[in-house]
């Protein structure tokens, strides 16, 4: 199963585009991946979740976890995601008062 | 999907082969006259909770059995029932995790598959021993859910 993480810099942001399905089977790589950007001190992390397929609660618990480590360096972890089907599952779990949701790139580096 | 057809599928316990598992439910559930687009998504979600859970059963206590994935159609619904070799474990004591607006919260990174699963299919039941665990979850057809189909 393909997963696509591809990583640009926007603003004074890093942003980490997800691509595909995110799973038990593929989180281990995306954790990673948040973990070495937070180690090169990329504090301020936008990850886009417009090209993926698919999230499950182990993919939730990745954010979560990203979130709780750069908030620990003063950092912040946003989000952008306008599907439907995604953003369920944040809103099931409440985590849509946890995380910073936005409807575009633009957004989420301006804090809109 | 027709009417008392019956699909078993047995999976490796391990995380590549979860997504066997969602593929094959939402190939079936797609195919099920009364369950829309919508609640495939749900009935996919719910079952790749349920068999993460059941490969982390089996790796907990380091077994190579297989975790079975038991789908039937009858004229209520489809009902998919994902069962593990696992420990077993009591869905009803598993810790409440803190609101989401208490900065706790981020202290959990786990333990939100359940939880989910219960609000994504119209009926759940779990059954569990220390010989493993069956976690059955049902979508029923809905009327106005039969254009989509």
């Amino acid at each position: 199963m393909d997963l696509g993480l591809e990583v640009s810099e926007r603003d004074g942001w890093a942003v980490l585009a997800v691509r595909g399905e995110v799973d038990v089977y593929t989180a281990p790589r995306f954790r990673e991946r948040l973990i070495e950007l937070v180690s090169e001190g990329k504090h301020r992390i936008v990850v886009d979740l417009e090209a993926v397929d698919f999230l499950d609660s182990t993919g939730l618990g990745v954010l979560v976890g990203g979130l709780k480590r750069l908030r620990s360096h003063d950092g912040d972890l946003v989000l952008v995601c306008t599907q439907s089907r995604i953003l369920k599952v944040f809103e099931i779990t409440g985590l849509t008062k946890v995380f910073s949701i936005h409807d575009s790139l633009d957004a989420a580096v301006a804090g809109e | 999907m027709t009417n008392g057809e019956y699909v078993e599928l047995e999976i490796p316990a391990r995380p590549e082969f979860v997504a066997v598992a969602r593929l094959l439910v939402s190939a079936l559930a797609s195919a099920t006259p009364g369950i829309g687009d919508d609640r495939v998504d749900d009935l996919k979600l719910a079952v790749s909770e349920a068999c993460t859970n059941a490969i982390e059963a089996h790796d907990a206590i380091d077994t190579d059995e297989r975790v079975i994935v038991r789908c039937r159609d009858d004229e209520t619904g489809l009902e998919v029932q994902i069962e593990d070799r696992g420990a077993g474990f009591d869905p009803s004591t598993l810790p409440d995790h803190p609101p989401v607006t208490d900065p706790d919260r981020l202290k959990f990174e786990r333990g939100l598959g359940v939880p989910l699963i219960k609000t994504l299919v119209d009926e759940v039941e779990f059954t569990s021993s220390p010989a493993g665990t069956a976690v059955k979850m049902t979508m029923r057809r809905r009327l106005d859910d039969l254009d989509d189909s």
